[in-house]
């Protein structure tokens, strides 16, 4: 930690830092850009991967904090970069050091207005063209006459603009088309059965071959973040299950943790066991339903009914605890809201039972058939490269031979005592993408059947106090959810609810990366590509 | 073996005895076109349901059991629905052509439909080329297909057409070679003559290796032509929305929906008049007694047992592959499927040449 | 006339008031025995053939998929040829949240559906913008967009729930008219009067 800080001095003598769990350099937004190649090219520091960047508004001023880790030592540091501009915010992009920037950068211009210079793609993410006011900002009018209900189709361009700097510092808006005027473009989704929920593509097609993808996302934009800014700290939690619905147990722990950690609550050992168990039942789940899915769009339904066998005997074990079959609201703040249910400990064997001979079966009916290794083989191969530039974690990025867990890089709860493997495939391609999941579900058994016979006794839930308030300050906890890395970052001035709650889901970067693989292949791969990301939808718009 | 056209010559008589000639065809000919129309929506009714009932058996569910006993009726709800739903009528279209498609699929359908062996004696068309008819008819369901994509104006119904189109000049290739692999083998085009040839033995059986390639390769290319899993490209719903008939709503959707039922039967109807006898019962030379068991099932049972035991199959496949690429589609017919026919056509040539058949 | 459908008791219902109300003021008028068995026919085909279309914004959506797998089979009902493409549909299950973006689409979907259509609001997000609903950029409840013909609480709803809902539906479906008298397409056209259909040329 101190030497990054000592490199960082020397090269940049402005930059400040604060010390805490992360590193946070401070740094004036002329100097951003230098400091974001320095940091990603000099081969000591090494931050290749941008983990997000949360967009800030604290009243007197805008800006942002990037997370950034080293993807060789797994460091990681932040970044805050500031303006006291709240006419015109405007800030440095650092889109081309890192792929992905470019899509976090539209999004904080969406929510905060906050104007990246020289970022190639300077259009709303979420919200329409029409759109009045930057809904995260402090001083956005909520009121409905503000922006009532359209009654009339989006209205829709087909140019977007990017600011730049000339020669003598005043910056310019220019306009740069989408698509050619003779391209024959092809709008797929938001209603479309393989965009997995309502995404949609605008995609350019020659005969069957795709030339480009722009990718509209916001149909389910439900304004979480701005919403938990209303709400208590308990209150804030119920919403994890609405986004990645698959993950909610994980969502749930990774905002508890950050909670507690804020809190300084140790919860018992019993009430960390139960949310392994329970995040790795989801797992499965949450694997087995992709993949059957996945067959489904690839027109192998009957598939889908194989896997969802095994689903719903987990959602059958989960009912009995947690009380519902999807959106759980299991983890709450000091521990899980219920005991397990009598019953959990045998159920959980019996799944564990048939586990296998159904992952057997897969394999025998899909991954060993010859029409779709055809489909899937050497099908949107995405390189390691490319998968840490444009931030694609979880089982895809693993796919491409980057080891990105974070149960195993900075494990959490009690997953550094656990024996398990991470699964790495150097591939990149959609098959492996799909054998990496399947391998997953296996590990994930390995990791129930370890815990399973060992639940300690003790509470559920420890004492915490009726209400809760957080110390001023803000933290950052990341998780892996079933689709890749979850980070939560919270600020907080003290109050009873948060100031700023940023969810930084893993879906975002999986769309994204869409276009990037899809080009130059047929209609058919955009289906195998984008269902072998697995991307949900909510999940990406928040 | 029961000769039914004693049955429609009685008929013939009769009507002959009480009117003149002329009428006694036109009344012949309307009853035939209306037994036909019949019989062609029932079997489209009776398929859906089969589909429903199998797909359910191989996906570990019940299907459809509400709609009458163990659903029965279900596909009626649906035909009576469909025939009340509204046709949206659309802006900006072709609309004689948009109209047109829909009746351009159903009339092919049921023109290979009527070439069909349905019993003994119980034949509609029955010309010297049969074969080669039931191939030409069968060719203009896809200018109803490719007019149903153009004229609806919209980008997936056109991907779908131009795919179908694609699909369906190849594929018609494979289908046409095997077919002739037969004709050669039979050395006859009329259906009845085909039939009769396979009086003691199935040609799956007597054309052993050849007719067994050929047999294969027509079960491969009719699933294909029939527009089904895994060849359901131009309809890929995961691709694009329903492909074609993404724009056609109610009686017109009603027809496309029927069509590719029935085109199941006739593809599978076909290979068994090819391969396994048409109506002809299982005959094994030399067990005579066997073989008059064999004769007192009615040839009509024969033949509807077989066409369904063979669209069972291409059901199967529909449930298990997942769907192919369109380049990997055109491949497999190209690179694969037509060098094996043409091979085949001449090894076909030299088992008959030098009578290696039984 | 107690409306019901196979192996359901009629007292096992809820809402029977709703129905029964629905069935007087559709008898206000008396009905013609031959036009009568004729609605009775189209009614048996209607409400027992209910295409859904596939669409889903979130979290309902899974339950619906559910609603298809095995254990629950929605196929025993005739329910499970969904498509894809509205033109074919019947009904259309608006499953999840529905946001500002997404109403103009949802729009177009209803006014692509042939007609009869109908519409469940599956979940509290359909119904009223459920946990969502002091957001800025969520619908408060379909109902400002399309007509609904039946709410569906919960969040999501459970498969057996959802059953319930189309049986509801085609329990609906089965009062209906087609010949003359009071028909539910005039509320259709009240509504439309309401809220206007955008032109699309």
């Amino acid at each position: 930690m101190a030497n990054i800080q000592e490199k960082i001095t020397k090269l940049f003598p402005d930059a400040t830092f604060e010390e805490g769990e992360i590193l946070l350099v401070n740094i004036p937004d002329a100097k951003w850009h230098d400091l974001a190649k320095c940091l990603k090219e000099d081969a000591d520091l090494h931050f290749d991967y941008l983990v997000t960047i949360v967009g800030m508004d604290w009243k007197d001023k805008f800006g942002c904090v990037y997370y950034l880790r080293s993807t060789t030592d797994n460091v990681q540091i932040s970044v805050k970069v500031t303006t006291e501009d709240r006419e015109n915010p405007m800030l440095h992009s650092v889109s081309d050091v890192w792929n992905i920037a470019t899509v976090y950068e539209r999004e904080v211009y969406d929510f905060f207005g906050i104007i990246f210079i020289n970022n190639p793609d300077m259009r709303r993410l979420f919200l329409s063209i029409d759109w009045k006011g930057y809904p995260l900002r402090k001083d956005y009018d909520m009121s409905p006459e503000n922006n009532p209900v359209p009654r009339e189709n989006e209205r829709q361009e087909d140019v977007t603009y990017t600011y730049v700097e000339n020669e003598n510092g005043k910056v310019e808006k220019k306009t740069i088309t989408l698509f050619e005027p003779n391209d024959f473009v092809v709008n797929i989704g938001p209603q479309h059965p393989a965009t997995h929920g309502v995404l949609r593509f605008r995609t350019a097609v020659d005969g069957e071959t795709i030339k480009k993808i722009d990718f509209y996302s916001g149909y389910i934009h439900r304004g979480i973040e701005k919403l938990c800014e209303g709400l208590t700290y308990p209150q804030t939690l119920h919403f994890m299950d609405r986004m990645d619905y698959f993950s909610g147990h994980h969502y749930h722990h990774a905002l508890c943790m950050v909670y507690e950690k804020a809190l300084g609550i140790e919860i018992s050992r019993r009430a960390q066991v139960i949310r392994v168990l329970m995040d790795e039942l989801a797992r499965i789940a949450s694997h087995c339903l992709f993949l059957g899915t996945y067959c489904m769009d690839l027109g192998a339904t009957t598939m889908l009914f194989y896997t969802l066998r095994v689903r719903e005997q987990i959602l059958d074990i989960m009912e009995r605890t947690c009380g519902a079959r999807m959106t759980f609201n299991y983890g709450c703040i000091g521990g899980v809201m219920q005991d397990l249910h009598p019953d959990f400990v045998k159920d959980v064997k019996a799944l564990l039972a048939v586990l296998p001979a159904n992952i057997k079966e897969y394999n025998k009916l899909f991954i060993g058939n010859v029409i779709a290794k055809g489909r899937l083989e050497n099908v949107g191969s995405l390189s390691r490269e490319d998968a840490i530039s444009y931030g694609v974690t979880g089982p895809s990025g693993r796919a491409s031979g980057w080891a990105c867990d974070v149960r195993k890089t900075h494990p959490y709860s009690i997953y550094g005592e656990l024996d398990f493997e991470e699964v790495v495939y150097t591939e990149g391609d959609s098959m492996s993408r799909t054998k990496l999941r399947i391998a997953e579900m296996e590990q994930s058994a390995r990791i129930i059947e370890q815990l399973i016979d060992n639940i300690p006794e003790g509470e559920y839930c420890v004492k915490v106090p009726k209400v809760i308030k957080l110390p001023a300050g803000h933290w950052f906890q990341m998780v892996e959810g079933c689709r890749g890395v979850f980070g939560v970052y919270i600020e907080s001035d003290g109050g009873t609810s948060p100031a700023r709650l940023k969810l930084a889901p893993p879906c975002l970067p999986l769309a994204n990366v869409v276009d990037h693989l899809t080009r130059g292949s047929k209609i058919a791969d955009l289906i195998t590509i984008g269902g072998s990301l697995d991307y949900i939808v909510p999940d990406i718009d928040r | 073996m029961y000769d039914l056209s004693v049955i429609t010559n009685w008929i013939h008589e009769l009507l002959l005895s009480v009117m003149p000639g002329w009428l006694a065809t036109t009344v012949e000919c309307v009853a035939i076109g209306v037994a036909l129309l019949l019989v062609y929506a029932l079997l489209a009714l009776f398929y859906i349901y089969f589909e429903r009932k199998v797909c359910a058996a191989f996906q570990c569910r019940l299907g459809p059991n509400r709609v009458g006993p163990m659903g029965l009726l279900q596909s009626f709800a649906d035909m009576f629905k469909m025939l009340i739903k509204e046709v949206i009528r659309l802006k900006h279209i072709d609309r004689f052509l948009f109209a047109l498609a829909p009746y351009l699929v159903i009339i092919a359908s049921m023109l290979s439909f009527a070439v069909l062996p349905w019993g003994n004696g119980l034949q509609i068309l029955d010309f010297n080329i049969g074969i080669f008819f039931l191939i030409a008819v069968s060719s203009i369901g896809v200018l109803g297909i490719l007019l149903a994509g153009w004229s609806s104006n919209n980008k997936f119904t056109l991907i779908g057409a131009l795919r179908s189109g694609a699909q369906m000049v190849s594929y018609e290739l494979s289908i046409g070679l095997s077919v002739l692999t037969m004709v050669a083998f039979a050395g006859t085009m009329s259906v009845t003559g085909i039939v009769e040839e396979q009086k003691d033995l199935w040609f799956i059986f007597s054309g052993h290796i050849p007719a067994i390639i050929a047999f294969v390769i027509y079960l491969i290319a009719g699933t294909a032509e029939t527009n089904r899993g895994p060849f359901d490209l131009p309809e890929a719903e995961s691709e694009l929305t329903a492909g074609y008939h993404t724009e056609y709503s109610g009686i017109h959707f009603g027809f496309f929906y029927l069509a590719e039922y029935l085109n199941l039967f006739i593809v599978s109807g076909v290979a068994t008049l090819l391969f396994f006898g048409g109506w002809m019962p299982l005959h094994i030379p030399g067990w005579d007694g066997f073989n008059a068991v064999m004769d007192f099932i009615p040839s009509v049972v024969w033949f509807i047992g077989k066409a369904i035991a063979l669209s069972f199959v291409i059901i199967w496949f529909k449930w298990t592959f997942p769907r192919l690429r369109i380049d990997q589609l055109l491949n497999l017919e190209w690179k694969y499927l037509l060098p094996i026919n043409l091979f085949n056509l001449v090894l076909m040539v030299l088992v008959i040449v030098y009578g290696l058949h039984f | 006339m107690e409306v019901t459908t196979k192996s359901m008791p009629y007292e096992a219902w809820k809402d029977n008031e709703y129905i029964e109300q629905l069935v007087e003021e559709l008898k206000a008028n008396g009905t013609n025995v031959i036009v009568g068995s004729f609605d009775k026919l189209i009614n048996w085909g209607r409400s027992n053939s209910i295409w859904p279309l596939t669409f889903a914004t979130s979290c309902c959506g899974i339950e619906f998929v559910s609603l298809g797998a095995a254990r629950y089979d929605m196929a025993r009902f005739g329910w499970e040829v969904a498509r894809s493409s509205p033109r074919q549909a019947d009904f259309m299950m608006v499953a999840g949240t529905i946001v500002h973006r997404m109403a103009p689409v949802m729009r177009r979907l209803y006014d692509q559906l042939a007609e009869p259509k109908y519409v469940i609001a599956t979940g509290s997000c359909a119904i009223s913008g459920g946990p969502f609903r002091n957001s800025y950029h969520v619908v408060k409840g379909i109902d400002e967009i399309v007509p609904v013909d039946v709410y569906l609480p919960g969040c999501p709803p459970r498969p057996e729930a959802m059953i319930y809902a189309i049986m509801q539906l085609s329990r609906k479906m089965k009062v209906e008219k087609f010949f003359g008298g009071v028909n539910r397409k005039e509320k259709i056209e009240e509504f439309l009067a309401a809220h206007p259909e955008e032109s699309y040329d």
